[in-house]
């Protein structure tokens, strides 16, 4: 399994760059994604969208639908796309700390 | 006298009413079935349509055949569900129906109509599904005479019923093609919004082997944001373009409309259901069988079957006021058809992914997993015949849990 520092830890990750071990997620962690994935800065818009999908993730064991994600924080997809530019799934779950969403079954 | 109620008469109400009217009493159940359509849908058949290989007409025989005797089966369509009131109200006659328990078995449906641009130029034009027997038809009109080109299989959104039938289908046109002698002049495209071919990582790499190997192209995380019908092409979320000439589509797949009016699903009218009860989150007396709830497993035939056995005991457990004892673990198998005569077989469930060995039985199979061969292609022929004679009058010896025997982890 692969290694990658983010703020200044170790954390094992997936062939994707996702973490596996969600527990050791902060808020740095998704600041060094953020910077991985070119995104300039945080913003609360962001973090609206990481506190949902971890609390849900955290409540449900699996990332919300993405119509649930889109409904619950009021943002289009079109705009999610902005925010994170590889989507709400390799981008705003891996920022999230979730482990990589497989789409449901 | 107490009524059991079972909204859809499809795979999964079908063998939920004859499991059950064997095990009720007749003297204190009435069990009654609503579904509005006459017609049962063989729909695993629907992938074998546009490529001749099965006839419409042969994917259709009538529900009543398949209802246990002494089941009141109404056709009519369902107005609404009242919970509250453990009421269901119709269109046709007796209009309004109570129940003690009830069994939501209404399936779901693709929802092309959900994408910008899908349904109003090239629809059945240069754009099919094959996910109704109407789309697979006509696609076959098509596929027939269609001289060639870009051909673009497209899964607009997850979740999917049969998440493997994007790739059968695409297996199957490429044997297709080459019978034709035209398959040089088709390019065959995969737009798919998942990362890998498929939702199993074991499963994908060797799915992902067998595309690349038939030379199908893959565009992976392709989110569907649009169809610009001018300019035939696809435009996802991030701005990447996919140009087609014959469009293959898979939408989104969403529960039934009743599920909505009746304020019970979530933003894709998916009945929130007890994942290892099959019970509802919200309503103790009722019941969820098939691609109607949230469960997360594949939303397939088979797993409604192996539902089947669980919801049963739970059900009888409840009725008798005892605790519910069986827990669904999410099992689900399927034979995925490769062309040329062979199929693979996989059998997975919530936890655990698709592993090669063999199945039913370890060691004598006779069916290999994970693993191309005839033998499976022949299993998923004779499923045919298995659905319509012991899968639904609920008679295949199958037992519901998925068992690690045999397999190689
Ligand atoms: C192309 C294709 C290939 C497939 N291949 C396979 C395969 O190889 N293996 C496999 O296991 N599965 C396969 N499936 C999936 C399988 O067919 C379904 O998962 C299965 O039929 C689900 O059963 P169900 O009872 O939940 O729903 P359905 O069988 O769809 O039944 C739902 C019923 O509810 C009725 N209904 C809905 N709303 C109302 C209303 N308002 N009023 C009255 N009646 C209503 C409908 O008329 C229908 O009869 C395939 C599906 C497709 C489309």
């Amino acid at each position: 399994m692969a290694t990658i520092e983010l703020a200044g830890k170790q954390f094992d990750v997936d062939e994707d760059g996702f973490i596996q071990d969600t527990a050791q997620w902060n808020d740095d962690v998704a600041r060094a994604f953020a910077e991985q994935e070119g995104i300039v800065e945080l913003t609360e818009e962001h973090w609206k969208v990481i506190r949902f999908l971890r609390s849900y993730y955290l409540e449900f064991g699996v990332a919300p639908m993405i119509r649930k994600l889109c409904k619950e924080t009021g943002f289009q997809l079109k705009y999610i796309y902005q925010l994170f530019p590889t989507g709400p799934a390799k981008g705003a779950c891996k920022l999230a700390g979730l482990p990589k969403p497989t789409g449901c079954v | 006298m107490k009524t059991l109620l079972i909204l859809g008469a499809g795979t999964g109400g079908t063998l939920a009413a004859n499991k059950l009217a064997r095990r009720l009493d007749p003297r204190e159940w009435e069990v009654v079935v609503v579904d509005r359509d006459e017609r049962h849908l063989y729909q695993p058949g629907f992938l074998f349509i546009p490529f001749g290989q099965l006839a419409p007409a042969d994917a259709v025989k009538p529900k009543r055949n398949f209802l246990p005797r002494g089941t009141k089966v109404i056709f009519s369509d369902i107005v609404a569900i009242e919970a509250q009131a453990n009421r269901v109200k119709l269109t046709n006659e007796p209009r309004v129906i109570s129940y003690d328990q009830l069994i939501i078995a209404t399936g779901c449906e693709i929802a092309p109509e959900e994408v910008p641009g899908l349904k109003d130029g090239g629809w059945r034009k240069n754009i099919f599904d094959f996910y109704t027997l109407g789309g697979a038809t006509a696609l076959g009109e098509c596929l027939r005479t269609w001289p060639g080109g870009r051909l673009v299989l497209n899964v607009a959104e997850m979740p999917i019923k049969c998440p493997i039938a994007p790739l059968e289908f695409l297996f199957l046109a490429d044997w297709f093609f080459r019978q034709r002698g035209i398959r040089s002049k088709v390019e065959l495209t995969l737009a798919t919004p998942l990362a890998h071919a498929f939702t199993k990582p074991k499963a994908a790499a060797v799915l992902g082997g067998l595309l690349k190997q038939k030379g199908i192209q893959v565009v992976p995380d392709f989110a569907l944001c649009e169809v610009d019908n001018a300019r035939t092409t696809l435009v996802s979320y991030d701005n990447r373009e996919v140009g087609y000439d014959l469009l293959v589509t898979i939408p989104v797949c969403k529960g039934a409309e009743v599920i909505a009016r009746s304020g019970m699903g979530d933003e894709l009218n998916y009945v929130e259901t007890n994942k290892h009860t099959l019970q509802s989150r919200k309503w103790p007396n009722v019941w969820v069988i098939g691609d109607a709830g949230d469960a997360p497993t594949a939303k397939a035939g088979s797993v409604a079957h192996f539902m089947a056995d669980v919801l049963v005991e739970n059900f009888l457990h409840h009725v008798r006021g005892e605790p519910l004892a069986d827990q669904f673990d999410g099992h689900a198998n399927c034979f995925i058809e490769s062309g040329f005569g062979k199929s693979f077989l996989i059998d997975y469930n919530y936890t655990t992914e698709p592993l090669p060995g063999l199945f039913p039985l370890p060691v004598v199979g006779p069916f290999p997993l994970l693993k191309e061969s005839r033998l499976n292609h022949w299993g998923k022929l004779l499923f045919r015949w298995v659905y319509w004679h012991m899968l639904l009058p609920g008679r295949l010896p199958l037992p519901s849990r998925m068992s690690l025997a045999g397999k190689r982890a």
